[in-house]
């Protein structure tokens, strides 16, 4: 990855960033609660950009007024899985829009192999590309 | 870093005037609100002002530097049914707000179905969801001495105390925990949780009112509902609530609400089946004595409305 100092996983807001602070964490969390948006955090050790089953940790929290408690939640989750990509999704629920507003990653492994790019000759000299990750040659839990 | 201790070395002569900042934090509004919507209770409104004084005075002292650590703000409310003890406990989430001691300064009332849960693993997320519901506000716990039940030895009230406990030290910025119940259970609540009264740091007693701070209650409810007592209507009221107190399950405010309720009830059922059928304003807002005297404290000696679904029942 050229363009991608220090191999780093880019995904969501603020992926090409240098890591958020728990005080700029803070202040996005309340940015989603103002709007009234529902705040889940989940976790994944599989990369790929396509993944988009991450786990939920915990349920989406829904009728919060401050971002406490949501950080709090947040740090747990580092605790647990402290080398696991983990991101903030914050949800609206408004009938007709019922998708995620923002997406943020806030921990990720302190190793990030990062991808390798695959060739595939098909007939007629025709070539497709794709992407592997190099955690996932690993079975799920010890990627990281 | 310089100009820092040279701040602090000159703030010993500058003055802040205390007065200007009890304007600006505007909580003499919900003092006056305090004294104005709420009848007797001297003993709850001094403290309020004390702590609220309290507060200001430690935030005048931060302006000057002058650190002594976040106070501890927790609180247990006792008193009997209908002392207020909700009412205030709105009250001081505002006042809290307006200090800046909480961040959003809304309440959250539970109790302990909203804490506890009915298998193990259910109470600590039960828990802690309604602790993140209340971060940056205020907990009020209604019925707290129900948390713990000592002889259930496989009640998971404990569990939900101990998330309790560490939320009230861990988070003391985020969240303020107010206890409330009867005096007698909660002294005894606290006799077996040890740990949860040192961590409150006030204890507020809500002495029961008197038949006259009753009637001022009363005459308050219905101006807010755009009604009021006749002369007659009046006298008949204080002397309801005079025989109402000695009967059982009384419950101060609660009570005169019911029986204004009631009380209204009548007063349209007369309107109705009376023969003037042309009325004015007045007729609509007054309560007569009749309207209160057909209640069956006064015919039978029992309180109303209970009695009269098990009679229902029968029939």
């Amino acid at each position: 990855m050229m363009t991608n100092v220090g191999n780093l996983l880019t995904q969501g807001q603020f992926s090409f960033l240098p890591p958020l602070t728990d005080k700029q964490i803070t202040a996005q969390l309340k940015y989603a609660l103002n709007n009234g948006w529902a705040v889940g955090i989940e976790y994944t050790d599989e990369p790929h950009p396509r993944n988009t089953y991450w786990e939920m940790f915990g349920n989406p929290m829904f009728d919060l007024k401050d971002p406490a408690g949501i950080l709090m939640e947040i740090n747990s989750c580092r605790k647990t899985f402290p080398n696991h990509y983990v991101r903030v999704t914050a949800f609206n629920s408004t009938r007709g829009v019922e998708s995620p507003m923002m997406s943020y990653i806030v921990n990720r492994p302190k190793n990030e192999p990062g991808f390798r790019l695959d060739r595939k000759e098909g007939p007629g000299r025709q070539v497709s590309y794709t992407i592997h990750s190099y955690a996932t040659d690993k079975p799920e839990g010890e990627r990281y | 870093m310089s100009k820092q201790s040279e701040n602090s070395t000159s703030s010993k002569e500058t003055h802040i005037d205390l007065d200007a900042e009890f304007r600006k934090s505007n909580i003499k509004d919900v003092l006056d609100k305090l004294d104005n919507e709420l009848i007797g209770l001297k003993p709850v409104k001094t403290r309020i002002r004390e702590t609220a004084a309290l507060l200001l005075v430690d935030r005048v002292r931060k302006q000057m530097e002058l650190s002594a650590g976040a106070p501890s703000l927790h609180m247990c409310f006792t008193g009997n049914p209908g002392t207020g003890k909700t009412t205030v406990a709105l009250r001081m989430s505002e006042i809290l707000h307006r200090l800046g001691y909480v961040r959003e300064g809304h309440l959250v009332s539970v109790t302990r179905d909203d804490l506890v849960g009915q298998y193990i693993g259910h109470t600590a997320p039960k828990t802690k969801e309604v602790i993140k519901k209340a971060m940056g506000g205020v907990l009020f716990i209604d019925e707290a001495y129900y948390l713990y039940k000592p002889e259930n030895e496989r009640d998971y009230g404990a569990e939900s105390i101990e998330i309790l406990l560490q939320t009230m030290e861990n988070n003391r910025e985020d969240l303020v925990v107010i206890l409330a119940g009867y005096k007698d259970r909660m002294d005894k609540f606290f006799h077996s949780n040890p740990g949860m009264r040192s961590r409150i740091a006030h204890h507020i007693d809500f002495p029961d009112y008197d038949p006259d701070e009753l009637l001022a209650i009363a005459k308050l409810m219905l101006a807010e509902q755009n009604y009021c007592l006749s002369q007659a209507g009046e006298e008949a009221f204080g002397e309801y609530i005079r025989l109402r107190m000695k009967l059982e399950h009384f419950a101060n405010a609660r009570s005169v609400r019911n029986a204004l309720d009631r009380a209204r009830l009548r007063q349209a059922n007369r309107l109705f089946l009376g023969a003037k059928k042309t009325l004015a304003k007045i007729d609509l807002m007054t309560l007569e004595a009749e309207d209160i005297l057909a209640s069956r404290v006064f015919l039978e000696g029992k309180p109303d409305g209970e009695t009269i679904a098990i009679k229902e029942a029968k029939n």
